[in-house]
């Protein structure tokens, strides 16, 4: 009796309401925390407004000032002058200048950032400026800088070698990180721009879709990111919520080998892919891709191309045109090789191994040997990088710098672990190279998408959509087709 | 008994030293053996999806050299008599630091689940045991296989479903406030007091057979004195040694549990790390649960003896 008492007690003396509006907003997302560093955790520390960038970015993709005011590059292009902000201070009271963000952006490009991957001799301050300077002309580089692995944080949280502490220059400072799942914030004093409206907010790392779906429903979260779409679906009904989507620059596509694969049978197996039915009963969107780069992506969608169609017997006839025959067993073959396809993928995207069986199903019938090898996402560079690979299946984002040109240079300029193998075009490449240096004449881009429309490295499937339920309680979230903010520090408890 | 206490416990102690090393050498073994490149495994962990390339891979191998090699493993072995478990490769926090947030966080959720199903199991299997063969008794059988039979993801998904959505009680997942401790406590309790309940019947069912039981309700106390003066202690032995032994259960249960209710515990870590290939992260954490088995079997060893007197005095 005592013991049932005792329990009863202990139920009711913990069961609080667990309503949202406790004063503290509370984020729920799938990514874990790895690390204190902009590098491995900064898109988070970037959606919490911990952490900001040298340029910014709007809704649409345009650089505005962020820590910097305004940039200006040398004539030749080799030297970018930076003007920094007055009266930024750190979240350790130390003062944002010229020297701390040099600093941190030379840490930044030894350990894994962006940065690393422009073409920088070096970084110099004076008082309130930066100066990068280049080795070629490299016009994409404040767009490199407005990414979150870009981010200025105090040179006194990486004294040591590594970052220990988060310490940016954001409304929000940190008050506790709990590697992998939660990090506590509070609004910080001496902010440069407007005052964090909530005070408090925490992001909790919460790998389950169902689990962040029940947070969501419960209350306990205010914002709820990358809902399955299941959940998505079931949420649209539920009360005191809302949820959202908007299309985003992410596109899931087939990485295929070019030199196993050419580029007549690579067309034939686009033409094998039900991409309407894969986006309404995979994925439940309204449509596929019909070519590589969404509408939301304002100038390189390109409504005068003919969409990718839906064509098996199409499909079959150009596999034989392409050398291509059924052998005693019924499988294609071509030079006494059977047709084996690999489709590499990954579970960390629910959605992935679901799309792989549909292809898997599709290339089958054309009479192709397809295998599924659902497995850990490094295995994709890896086996690029040591050429084993035959079919990858990923989503890429095309705006993980704001200009896709960047992700282009990575992944076409003529391949990259995230984009083409084995493919090369030689227009192509110098098109990329002299659109990220600035000097692309008139047309370069439409010349770009058609290239990629017409010979296929890679065969896009379907246009990602960016969803999130946010709580009646809380107003004024920002859907950021970027990925980079959630307005976090203008959300205030709706009335 | 003392010295018999003494005597186990330098049993255990040896057994303590044999586990450090054979948890070394074997999880390093598996590490190795387990297919593709590490390299890329550790930078597909630190730099996300997007950004893991091969010039990320070779930035994180000029950092930390061949992690599969004999000097990581004898360098492993160095630190361990140094009390040094060395650092994570994927975050580069030192590993005493990380178990010490992940294992404190998955002892609370281990103790508060024993605890409850302390408070669920062993009264109502005492009851069960007093009137074996009544409605009570016949009701616990079903509950206990009802509970003991479902997967913990389910019994998970329904307390959250009923207890933080339907009533609004408590939340749904978390993890830093006390109330956030109940329903993933609950969850494990309820499977671990299934098991708890029938020992404490079954053993309660033994004892009112036994002579000594007979004997002093012949002596004229009556049954709750009997329950309470005798019946207690010899039930507390089984029910002690299964607690133990269902602390195995627990860590399997806890992975389970712990992802569900978005929990940053040890079973979360050991699979990460796995997957992420982070060799120390790995040894560190199969040591430190290796040497809480033998830990909790000892203590187990001590609380029997000191109930169950006979033991030691033959």
């Amino acid at each position: 009796m005592f013991r049932t008492l005792t329990l009863s007690l202990l139920m009711a003396g913990t069961a609080l309401p667990a309503m949202a509006n406790d004063g503290v907003l509370d984020v729920v997302a799938p990514f874990e925390l790895t690390g204190a560093d902009p590098v491995t955790s900064g898109h988070v520390f970037l959606k919490m407004d911990v952490t900001e960038t040298l340029v910014d970015a709007d809704a649409e993709g345009r650089l505005v000032p962020g820590l910097a005011t305004e940039w200006k590059s040398s004539a030749d292009g080799l030297d970018w002058i930076f003007t920094l902000r007055d009266n930024v201070s750190f979240h350790d009271g130390s003062a944002m200048d010229g020297a701390a963000a040099a600093k941190a952006l030379d840490w930044l490009r030894a350990n894994g950032g962006l940065l690393a991957k422009a073409p920088v001799a070096a970084i110099s301050s004076e008082d309130q400026t930066v100066t990068i300077t280049l080795t070629e002309p490299f016009a994409m580089l404040p767009a490199m800088l407005a990414e979150h692995r870009s981010a200025i944080i105090a040179p006194s949280s990486f004294a040591g070698g590594p970052v220990t502490e988060v310490i940016g220059t954001g409304p929000y400072r940190v008050t506790e990180f709990s590697p992998p799942n939660k990090m506590t914030v509070e609004a910080f004093g001496d902010y440069w721009g407007d005052a964090a409206a909530i005070d408090r907010a925490v992001y909790h790392g919460v790998g389950r879709s169902e689990t962040r779906a029940l947070m969501a429903e419960s209350g306990d979260a205010d914002i709820t990111l990358s809902l399955d779409p299941a959940s998505f679906t079931r949420l649209k009904g539920a009360e005191g919520l809302q949820v959202r989507s908007a299309p985003i620059p992410r596109v899931l596509m087939l990485k295929v080998n070019s030199e196993i694969f050419d580029q007549a049978t690579r067309k034939a197996l686009s033409l094998a892919i039900d991409r309407a039915g894969i986006a309404k009963a995979v994925l439940r969107y309204e449509t596929g891709a019909t070519q590589m780069f969404p509408p939301g992506m304002a100038g390189w969608h390109d409504t005068t191309l003919a969409p990718l169609a839906y064509d098996p017997e199409a499909a079959k006839a150009a596999l034989a045109e392409a050398g291509w025959l059924p052998n005693a067993e019924g499988i294609l073959e071509k030079d006494g090789k059977p047709m084996e396809i690999e489709l590499l993928t990954y579970p960390d995207r629910p959605e992935l191994p679901l799309v792989a069986a549909v292809l898997e199903q599709q290339f089958a019938a054309l009479g192709a040997k397809p295998v599924i090898n659902s497995t850990n996402f490094s295995e994709i560079p890896a086996k690029h990088n040591d050429g084993t690979l035959s079919t990858a299946l990923f989503a890429r984002n095309f705006a993980l710098v704001p200009d896709p040109v960047g992700t282009l240079l990575q992944d076409y300029a003529p391949g990259g672990d995230w984009g083409a193998m084995g493919w090369s075009n030689g227009d192509f490449t110098k098109g990329v190279k002299a659109m990220a240096a600035g000097t692309a004449p008139e047309g370069t881009r439409e010349d770009l998408v058609a290239t990629l429309h017409e010979e296929m490295p890679v065969l896009p499937i379907a246009w990602y959509e960016l969803n999130m339920a946010v709580s009646d309680e809380v107003s004024g979230v920002v859907i950021d087709p970027f990925e980079r903010t959630l307005g976090l520090a203008s959300v205030t408890w709706a009335e | 008994m003392l010295l018999s206490i003494g005597r186990s416990l330098g049993w255990r102690l040896a057994q303590a030293g044999l586990v450090a090393i054979l948890v070394g050498v074997l999880s390093f073994a598996m590490m190795r053996a387990l297919p593709g490149d590490m390299i890329f495994r550790i930078a597909a962990a630190r730099f996300g999806y997007d950004n893991v390339t091969a010039e990320n891979a070779e930035l994180v191998r000029s950092q930390i050299g061949d992690p599969a090699g004999i000097s990581a493993f004898l360098g492993w072995i160095a630190g361990l008599f140094r009390g040094d478990l060395g650092t994570s490769l994927v975050t580069g926090e030192t590993v005493l630091a990380e178990i010490a947030h992940q294992f404190g966080a998955t002892a609370e959720l281990a103790g508060v689940a024993i605890l409850l199903s302390l408070l669920i199991g062993p009264p109502l299997g005492l009851w069960a045991g007093l009137h074996p063969g009544g409605w009570f008794d016949r009701a616990t059988v079903l509950l206990a296989s009802v509970f003991k039979a479902t997967p913990q993801f389910l019994l998970g998904l329904v307390l959250i479903v009923v207890v933080a959505i339907g009533m609004g009680l408590l939340p749904a997942a978390g993890h830093g406030e006390a109330r956030h401790l109940i329903l993933p406590g609950l969850t494990l309790a309820l499977g671990l007091a299934a098991n708890t309940t029938r020992i404490t019947r079954e053993a309660v069912v033994q004892a009112r057979d036994s002579d000594w039981w007979r004997f002093a309700r012949w002596k004229g106390l009556s049954e709750r004195q009997v329950v309470l003066r005798h019946g207690l202690r010899h039930v507390a032995v089984p029910v002690l040694t299964l607690i133990a032994a269902q602390f195995v259960a627990l860590m399997e249960g806890v992975v389970v549990v712990e992802t569900i209710f978005g929990w940053p515990g040890i079973g979360h870590a050991l699979v990460h790390a796995v997957f992420h290939r982070d060799v120390p992260m790995v040894q560190g954490t199969a040591l430190i649960m290796g040497l809480a088995f033998v830990l909790i079997n000892a203590l187990a060893d001590i609380a029997a003896r000191v109930l169950d007197p006979r033991e030691a005095a033959q």
